[in-house]
């Protein structure tokens, strides 16, 4: 029999406000095997640690029930406690009776009954336990960053300045990600590239790195500590060992006519091209469904001029296999697409275009060298309309755009706004804006300033419908302040697109395990206190992919990020997780349900020798199980037809202990 | 259960660690009220739920009992709830043919990120197991106090 | 709010199905009416008034009837809040509205004549003596 020690929690008034807790610890003082209970205003504080303490040395405690919040928040604290006085820490139960009761019930009796209830079912459960003992793996020290933006970037040269090897994989053929297609960042107006490109040459030269460019990760397979990691390099048909980035190709490539992706699609590029000037690697990559020699077998004019001989239109896509110790996803975003919008004729006209298209047009490297004229015909803008929140903050039941704000628009809006009328004060500008939300270190005073002193027109409304007419854009929009309908003649309109998680993520989040929200974006492990931990051991989050962000913000959280990875790969080994599968072999008739239906291979056969009753032995084929591989999620526990298979911790037993205690 | 003469249904849910356990804590967080009547027992997994649970559950005098899991494509440990669907499918169906109305039946995909579907789940669900009144298909007389 | 316009507002919500606080106030709607200039109060104003209670004022404004429930404003709302249907719903208020029809049901009598069929004559005296 156990000897069970009680501890109730107030949590100050946030249990002891709707569950009467005296009453929860007299009530749980008769249950089977409780020798002990009590209650303490902060069971988490030192004063109600050394409660536990005292109480598992004066009563010879073997298991204990915490009465507290959720185990996501404070079970490893228990356990701890547990640990240091003596305790194996696999014995301590926590009863949620903050989120899943006191937090959702309002009445006092209907609290403290189902708290009452809840700890009956943790006791019953606690009676049951054994103690554990977690195996020990050991931790590949390399880590892999996926995406090559700036947070992929901040990431890696933080992981590689601590010494640890690092893999950026990246899909495009050079890193930068968005923020090299950007032209001055807020509020400080310093230019994109200028901060940008030192940090990509800084991934360059560290030893540390490698960049898999034009690669994605194929398959994710281990855990934290030994993830293997398949990555398809694909085929660029250049050998990027030899290439030199001279760019001779991709000024004779007779091919002219491909959009430029870098761009937006405002202007061309060849079959064969370098991003940017700045690229790394800078190295020419074939566009395969361009390429006339790919496509037909006549052409090579880049093969004939590339003086050192790096053009390979055989290559072929490689699949390269790697170990490393913790996986840190950086996928970042994209902004919607405009199709569900057509009130602003996105699609009708040229001269309508999205904010990241027109950091091309006024970027210096873009396609109009940084002169800012209308795509349409190359002439200046007198009249510029930006309306923000297209697609941002939109309800579902609108069914298009997304529900939350994006959060970089109004501030990217004002730089674009106030850069505009710096740099032409003929041009007159309109902001749209629902609301203007600019909380963050010097924002307010930076938006103040493209009204105040650069004369922005910031209207309170929303545009309703842009219509082409001749050359002009004819824009009608509210103006709720001043109660009237405004229609204004403008000549380039700008739309804030909603942004959202690069399409690449959600596969990725399946091949992690890493879980997702409503909207794509990873799911953090603790909203408040584990943001940059997905909750997958050993995955790791940095930048947008986990929520809209600007470019401080991401860059603090991979660095954040970083810092969770060299923590990881500083360890020599990982305690694993005890809550294991185990196979009663005596039970065990050897069928394989259970090997079929584990996920991780786990599960093996083996030819044991048992004696008998009559003396004699016989050989009988069992499963074992690896307990450094299995995982515990207990599926092989209900495929198993003869009841041998069982979960440490989760005990089929224990559970309907449970069960019981809960319909009692 | 009988409390001031309304029927109050036993509901017992069974939640994954990873999703809807977490999607229960943070309706908590959000203070999304749901009936008290639901009572959550965690999982490392939806397919750690052994049909014998739910029988055992019906058999105490639970009067409906609801499985939470990751959705398709996100449990943690890649294919768990896949078996949850197809176990659960037959199981319900089996006890649809016993006499358990299939609305006292439920699973449910909740993410960590879900916390007002699952106060709304349990809302709906306790609503549709309190119309059909007390369980007594298959409740062992021998358990009840 | 007294208690019949706390009653009107009620029955407004119900009967159109919109929830006005859904809505954000970006003035969409009103941005997007093609009616805009005829009305008195904008689509946004009656979301905002039907939220606050506002009612009598709109029962009274010709604007009721100036909306060409072209559904601009429902089409592209953000929020789904769907303008239109309210003001549609604020109509109908004013059509039942008791006493108020143009006609009486004892004035029928006069006005028959001999082509007219029974069906019109039950369905206007059911109209009319409401």
């Amino acid at each position: 029999m156990q000897r069970i020690g009680v501890f109730v929690c107030w949590c100050g008034s946030n249990i002891a406000g709707t569950v009467d807790v005296q009453a929860v610890s007299d009530a749980l003082q008769n249950e089977p095997g409780v020798v002990f209970s009590t209650n303490y205003q902060y069971m988490c504080s030192q004063a109600g640690q050394d409660i536990i303490k005292n109480a598992i040395a004066e009563h010879k405690l073997t298991g204990i029930v915490v009465c507290s919040c959720s185990p996501r928040m404070h079970e490893a604290t228990f356990r701890k406690t547990a640990a240091a006085a003596g305790l194996n820490p696999y014995m301590v139960e926590i009863a949620n009776i903050r989120e899943q009761c006191s937090w959702v019930h309002k009445d006092m009796p209907t609290g403290t009954e189902k708290a009452i209830i809840l700890g009956k079912a943790a006791v019953a459960k606690v009676n049951l336990n054994a103690p554990l003992k977690p195996g020990e793996s050991p931790v590949t020290k390399r880590a892999l960053v996926i995406g090559g933006g700036i947070a992929g970037i901040q990431t890696a040269l933080d992981i590689a300045e601590a010494g640890f090897p690092v893999d950026i994989v990246e899909k495009k053929p050079t890193i930068g990600g968005k923020m090299a297609q950007l032209d001055k960042t807020f509020p400080t107006l310093d230019c994109a590239a200028c901060i940008l490109t030192p940090k990509m040459v800084d991934v360059a030269q560290n030893e540390n790195i490698r960049i898999f460019s034009y690669s994605e990760v194929e398959e994710v397979g281990g855990f934290v500590g030994n993830f293997d990691v398949k990555i398809r390099k694909k085929a660029r048909f250049v050998n990027e060992d030899i290439c030199t980035g001279c760019g001779i190709c991709t000024e004779k490539c007779p091919q002219k006519k491909v959009p430029n992706e870098f761009n937006l699609g405002m202007d061309n590029r060849r079959a064969i091209y370098i991003p940017f000037a700045q690229a790394v690697p800078k190295v020419a990559t074939i566009d395969a469904d361009y390429c006339t020699m790919l496509k037909t077998g006549k052409c090579g004019v880049c093969s004939k001029v590339c003086t050192a001989g790096a053009i390979d239109y055989t290559q072929k896509d490689e699949i390269i296999e790697e170990k490393y110790g913790a996986i840190v996803a950086a996928t970042g975003f994209n902004p919607i697409s405009m199709d569900k919008f057509d009130e602003y004729a996105y699609n009708q006209s040229k001269d309508v275009i999205t904010s990241l298209e027109f950091e091309r047009l006024t970027n210096a490297a873009g396609p109009s060298a940084g002169k800012l004229v209308r795509p349409s015909d190359g002439k200046h803008p007198h009249t510029i309309v930006f309306v923000q929140c297209v697609g941002s903050r939109c309800a579902a039941c609108a069914e298009k755009g997304k529900e939350y704000c994006s959060k970089i628009c109004c501030m990217y809006t004002a730089k674009h706004a106030m850069l505009t009328r710096d740099k032409y004060p003929d041009t007159d500008v309109y902001v749209f804006y629902i609301d203007v939300r600019t909380p963050g270190k010097a924002f307010d005073e930076f938006y103040r300033r493209a009204v105040e002193e650069y004369g922005v027109h910031y209207i309170k409304g929303m545009v309703g419908k842009v219509s082409p007419e001749g050359d002009k854009l004819m824009v009608q929009a509210s103006d709720l302040l001043a109660n009237k309908q405004l229609h204004i003649e403008a000549d380039l309109v700008v739309l804030a697109a909603a942004i959202e998680p690069d399409k690449s993520a959600r596969p990725l989040a399946t091949q992690l395990t890493a879980s997702m929200d409503t909207n794509d974006f990873f799911t953090e492990a603790h909203p408040k206190l584990r943001p940059v931990e997905s909750p997958t051991a050993g995955v790791f989050l940095s930048g947008t992919c986990q929520g809209p962000k600007d470019i401080p913000e991401t860059v603090s959280q991979a660095s954040a990020a970083a810092a969770k990875v060299i923590g990881l790969l500083a360890k020599d080994k990982l305690t694993g997780n005890p809550c294991v599968a185990g196979s009663d072999e005596l039970m065990c008739n050897g069928c394989s349900s259970c090997e079929r239906v584990c996920p991780y291979g786990a599960i093996t056969y083996v030819d044991k020798e048992f004696r008998m009753p009559d003396r004699t032995t016989r050989v009988r084929r069992v499963a074992s199980v690896n307990e450094a591989v299995c995982q515990g999620c207990g599926a092989c526990t209900v495929a198993c037809p003869s009841g041998a298979m069982d979960l440490k911790g989760f005990a089929t037993k224990q559970i309907i202990a449970e069960v019981d205690a809960i319909c009692r | 259960m009988q409390i001031n003469g309304e029927f109050q249904p036993k509901i017992v849910a069974f939640c994954c660690n990873w999703c809807s356990y977490a999607g229960a804590d943070l309706a908590g967080n959000n203070r999304l009220a749901y009936p008290e009547n639901v009572k959550i027992i965690k999982v490392p997994c939806s397919c750690r739920v052994n049909p014998m649970f739910i029988l055992r559950a019906f058999q105490r005098g639970a009067d409906g009992v609801i499985l939470c899991g990751c959705h398709p494509g996100d449990c943690h440990y890649t294919s768990g709830n896949y078996y949850t669907r197809r176990r659960m499918a037959l199981l319900f169906s089996m006890l649809n043919y016993l006499g358990i109305e299939k609305e006292r039946t439920r699973v449910e995909w909740v993410s960590a990120a879900e916390g007002a579907k699952f106060a709304q789940t349990m809302n709906e669900f306790t609503e549709a197991v309190a119309a059909l009144g007390e369980n007594k298909r298959l409740e062992d007389l021998r358990c009840k106090k | 709010m007294n208690n019949s316009t706390e009653n009107l507002q009620k029955e407004i919500i119900r009967s159109s199905g919109v929830n006005p606080k859904k809505c954000m106030r970006c003035g969409k709607c009103s941005a997007t009416c093609p009616a805009y200039d005829e009305m008195e109060y904008h689509p946004h104003q009656f979301v905002y008034m039907v939220e606050n209670g506002d009612i009598q004022p709109l029962l009274e404004s010709k604007s009721l009837f100036q909306c060409l429930t072209c559904f601009a404003c429902i089409e592209r709302c953000p929020r789904g809040v769907e303008p239109a249907k309210l003001v549609e719903a604020v109509r109908l208020a004013v059509i039942r509205k008791q006493g108020a029809n143009h006609l009486k049901a004892d004035d029928i009598p006069a006005l028959l004549d001999e082509d007219m069929p029974q069906q019109a004559i039950v369905s206007a005296l059911r109209k009319y003596s409401k």
